[in-house]
């Protein structure tokens, strides 16, 4: 278990990258940082490495606190965005190089990295160096490493931002199956939040050096705590539009909708649905988003209508997710209905969806 | 061919006339004054052979060995790259002070050095006896090869600092930090992913540096190679024997040696530069 109390880290020029976090992260979880660049979350990956020395707070790895210790002292493997294999060493001995630090027999370590790259289905490229290898190949090479020392915890940094996008489909099921067999608890950081949302356990979406919501993938795209978090999650992002409460129903960009749990009259707040949750009718309809077909996305087996709705709160633009075949032809009017069940509320920024 | 014309005819005139004027001037016994100044004549390889046995250049040789393998290879290429390694991740004043002065040091004009130098190590009012508190010591005179070796160490060490510093900022700090977190100490990160990786730059450097010392004339300004010849390094004693001496046939003679002695010296390095990038292919 890896857990962290009121980490902060201040950089010179008092930039603080890490301000004031706490977390727990469970043993053999597979556990994701997810947030914009900027956010923080590659220095707390850092800090838990012991490549950053944190300006207050403690970490600790099991039972030990770590806070003090140097990175090769923390019983932890770090892959890099980069891989950092050494160039002028074959694939065999790059994978031993921590063991060969630890003063493992030659025989020994060779035996171990060979049984390491054979799971990883490098047994081939053992005595090539990283420079004729391909991405994928360096990948897997430096996951060899990492996991040849047998950590208590694995640290990826940005593990597949340097693979093209095919491969990074295929990488991402690999490294989910290899972390599950192995069990070792995992920490890594992604900006990609398909990535965050498949691959992880649980997520913690950061924001200028603090956490803004720890959930599950499910809980995080579901329930996003707030306008920020429900904007960074999903691959088509959500409806955030603003809406007061009046005579018990909602008003919303032109609609007229049933006032949800949790809010009182008089209120402004933010209604969010997702484009998925909502759908297109070709007839008027009260509690639906009158406007005008502006843009139609394909999206391969479904289309993303994007309508400008104008009404007494000026223009904004509402996105319906709609199946393939359905799609309806720019320009036209449309009504957007919003599967009421799925809305969300937010007031000040923060949920108040129950 | 046309445009390298003037080019060759420069090169020709100031670098190889006057290399082919050495070789046939070491076969002579032309002096700098006297019968042999007016008439000068042919003796043959009697230059070289009474060179190669004679144990004032014997002495001297191995002097300048040791001035090359105490201020070149581990004064200046060690404390320069131990600087460059110190001041790698740091910025702002202590860094440009430290550049600054080290710098100071390579491009001040060599008699001004010298005498400054002259001044530190005097025997009765020098500055480091004085901070020393060991007034009478004579430097120059008890250890001449010491003093010229710390000197030429100070005096050149700001080259090998900055291609250092250069050739560090090469190595990915994630190489380091993946050493790091696998536990390896300072010396097995040099040893296992800044030196590989550098290499060349070393090579490069070692091979600059030992040119330069082998052929460095500034310690004359300090002990003229005394006293009784114990810092007279190569340059210095074809200075001597040249000039002091008047024998400038044997003084050209001594130095092809010393040009066939830095040819094998070149070949040897840019061996092992080839050998690298054969080992890489």
């Amino acid at each position: 278990m890896i857990s962290l109390h009121g980490l902060t880290k201040e950089f010179p020029g008092g930039v603080k990258a890490v301000d004031a976090l706490d977390l727990e992260i469970a043993d053999g979880e597979f556990f994701a940082l997810l947030g914009p660049s900027g956010c923080g979350k590659t220095t707390l990956l850092r800090t838990i490495a012991g490549l950053e020395t944190p300006t207050s707070g403690r970490i600790t790895i099991g039972n030990n606190d770590v806070t003090g210790l140097p990175p090769g002292r923390r019983d932890v493997a770090m892959v890099f965005q980069d891989y950092a294999l050494f160039p002028h060493m074959d694939v065999t001995a790059n994978i031993a190089y921590p063991l060969r630090i630890k003063k493992v027999p030659r025989a020994e370590r060779e035996a171990k990295a060979a049984q390491t790259a054979s799971r990883l289905s490098l047994s081939e490229l053992l005595a090539r160096r990283p420079g004729q290898l391909s991405g994928g190949q360096q990948q897997r090479v430096a996951l060899a490493r990492a996991i040849a020392c047998h950590p208590t915890v694995f640290l990826f940094d940005e593990p597949l931002s340097n693979l093209d996008a095919r491969m990074r489909l295929e990488a991402r099921t690999f490294l989910k199956r290899l972390q599950r067999e192995l069990a070792v608890t995992t920490v890594f950081v992604t900006h990609d939040q398909s990535e965050a949302l498949a691959m992880a356990d649980r997520i913690a979406v950061m924001s200028a050096g603090r956490i803004m919501q720890v959930g599950t993938p499910s809980e995080v795209f579901q329930r996003p705590s707030s306008t920020f978090v429900a904007s960074f999650i999903g691959s088509t992002p959500m409806n955030l539009l603003p809406g007061v409460v009046k005579d018990g129903t909602l008003r919303v960009a032109g609609a007229v909708l049933p006032l949800p749990e949790g809010v009182a009259g008089g209120e402004e707040v933010v209604y969010g649905l997702r484009p998925e949750y909502m759908d297109l009718s070709v007839t008027a309809r009260e509690d639906a988003f009158a406007g005008h077909v502006s843009v139609v996305e394909n999206l391969g087996t479904s289309f993303l209508v994007t309508l400008e709705v104008t009404c007494d709160s000026g223009e904004h633009l509402v996105q319906a997710v709609v199946p393939e075949d359905a799609e309806p032809a720019p320009g036209g009017a449309a009504w957007a209905v919003p599967r009421h069940p799925r809305a969300l509320v937010y007031r000040d920024g923060e949920l108040v969806t129950p | 061919m046309g445009f390298v014309f003037p080019a060759l005819v420069l090169i020709g005139v100031f670098l190889i006339f006057p290399a082919l004027w050495t070789i046939y001037l070491g076969l002579t016994d032309f002096r700098l004054t006297g019968l042999a100044a007016a008439d000068p004549q042919i003796v043959g390889v009697d230059n070289y052979t009474a060179a190669l046995g004679d144990e004032r250049f014997h002495t001297s040789l191995w002097l300048t060995v040791q001035f090359v393998l105490g201020s070149a290879i581990i004064g200046q290429a060690g404390l320069g790259f131990s600087i460059a390694w110190a001041l790698r991740n740091r910025t702002g004043p202590v860094k440009r002070v430290v550049e600054g002065l080290v710098l100071l040091a390579w491009i001040l004009p060599s008699s001004v050095v010298a005498f400054l130098w002259i001044a530190l190590l005097d025997r009765d009012q020098g500055t480091l006896n004085a901070l020393l508190h060991m007034p009478g010591f004579a430097w120059l005179l008890d250890h001449p090869m010491l003093s010229i070796i710390v000197f030429n160490t100070w005096r050149g060490t700001a080259f090998s600092m900055m291609l250092y510093g250069a050739a560090l900022e090469n190595v990915p700090p994630s190489h380091l930090e993946t050493a790091r977190l696998a536990g390896a100490s300072t010396f097995q990160q040099l040893r296992d992913v800044v030196f590989p990786r550098i290499r060349g730059h070393m090579l490069t450097n070692l091979l600059l540096i030992s040119l330069w010392t082998f052929n460095d004339f500034t310690s004359f300004q300090i002990t003229a190679g005394g006293p009784e010849g114990r810092s007279e390094i190569l340059p210095v004693y074809i200075y001597n024997v040249a000039l002091s001496g008047g024998r400038l046939g044997f003084g050209a003679a001594v130095s092809f040696l010393v040009l066939l002695i830095n040819l094998v010296l070149a070949l040897v390095y840019l061996r092992l530069l080839r050998g690298r990038r054969g080992a890489e292919a």
